[in-house]
């Protein structure tokens, strides 16, 4: 059981997987403008990344290894997030609405989120077992969730702040999120 | 849209060079330029892709029903990206594994995409073909740039040769996660500076 929290926490904060293993930079820069997007995006990872993450696992195994076929690795996961993304979408619309418009455009936009597929081919490449593959596709994501909300509070204070012109947007949150990801790389001495 | 097939090409070399102009495919750009090698590496690998499925999403423009469109099109980028990982792990295996996860994500970086989308999808093949060449090495370019900054500074060596001399202390902090994010935030602002031509 310890191992498991362990291992939890080493892909929430220690191997955060934006801010460690640089995955999913493109929507942490887009939605992190404000704290409502972000938590959009935030909760959709989390709830796709879980999914995409067991169906890529049992893919892999019952599928690619069983038939010798692992070279076409790539082109099946991205296949699977993409159909599994659709289908997300559409069951969301018809039975929990709520949630559905939580999410909004959120939900397409996880298709090209390569936190999603770098921790499917993460679990993949690390030898996890089924549960561990469960454990640490929700801990990266909440690990995603986390830095994405955190940077958006920091990205909300700075449109208060007056930036020098060259360093204005994308520039000053990048410089920015290098700061954050300091903080996260103290953890790096609790390994 | 009366642009020569010259201007496609050159477009992505200084007016919409990615990453520094269009803000896209960051993973990449972050994760493997601690080094100016692993920048060529890479920058090369995505331009082989951006070429081959720019000229097939050109070629199959009016056969691709519009609704299926990015299905169709994530499936020839990621046919590219099997091709292209297959090869380096035969030709190039040390740089194979420095790039790791990062090949099979060329997939979802969203340069490769925006290209079949925004151009490859509306134009011939010749144009698609320069302008996929043009962006590619324009990314090639950015990503080498940004690590000779991060390999200087960070190991005190530029494609391996030391440049400085053994007193110096190499700079830990730009070939890690935050030095990644810094030295490109300071890049972007400098392109900001120099403006467009």
């Amino acid at each position: 059981m310890g191992d498991y929290i362990l291992l939890a926490i080493s892909c929430i904060l220690v191997n955060n997987i934006l801010l460690a293993q640089y995955l999913g930079n493109c929507p942490f820069l887009g939605t992190s403008k404000k704290m409502e997007t972000a938590v959009g995006m935030a909760m959709a990872v989390v709830f796709v990344g879980v999914m995409a993450g067991v169906i890529t696992w049992l893919v892999n195994k019952y599928l690619l290894v069983n038939f010798g076929i692992e070279f076409l690795r790539t082109i099946t996961f991205i296949l699977v997030i993409a159909a599994l993304v659709q289908f997300v979408e559409m069951f969301l619309k018809k039975s929990i609405p709520g949630l559905y418009a939580g999410l909004g455009i959120f939900l397409p936009l996880i298709t090209t989120n390569c936190a999603v597929m770098g921790l499917c081919l993460i679990n993949i490449n690390e030898e996890y077992s089924f549960l561990e593959s469960l454990l640490t596709s929700f801990a990266f994501a909440v690990g995603f969730g986390l830095a994405l909300i955190l940077f958006a509070g920091v990205r909300e204070k700075i449109l208060l702040a007056r930036v020098p012109k060259p360093l204005q947007d994308t520039s000053i949150a990048l410089v920015t999120a290098g700061i954050l990801a300091l903080t996260f790389f103290a953890f790096k001495g609790m390994a | 849209m009366a642009k020569t097939i010259v201007q496609e090409f050159t477009k992505g070399l200084w007016d919409e060079i990615p990453p520094f102009r269009l803000v896209l495919g960051l993973c990449p750009t972050l994760a493997v330029t601690k080094s100016v090698e692993n920048g060529i590496g890479m920058g090369l690998a995505t331009t082989f892709v951006l070429l081959g499925s720019n000229i097939l999403v050109s070629a199959l423009r009016n056969v691709i029903p519009s609704k299926v469109r990015i299905a169709c099109y994530i499936v020839i980028i990621a046919t590219f990206v099997t091709v292209v990982e297959l090869l380096m792990q035969a030709y190039t295996y040390p740089l194979f594994l420095t790039l790791g996860i990062f090949i099979p994500l060329i997939v979802v970086n969203c340069i490769v995409l925006g290209r079949a989308e925004a151009f490859a999808s509306k134009n011939g093949i010749a144009k698609s073909m320069a302008d996929g060449l043009g962006i590619g090495i324009g990314f090639t370019l950015a990503l080498a740039s940004l690590g000779a900054v991060r390999e200087v500074l960070g190991a005190g060596t530029i494609l391996g040769i030391p440049v400085f001399g053994p007193s110096f202390e190499p700079f830990k902090f730009m070939v890690e996660a935050p030095g990644a994010f810094v030295s490109l935030g300071l890049m972007l602002a400098i392109m900001n500076l120099a403006g467009k031509k």
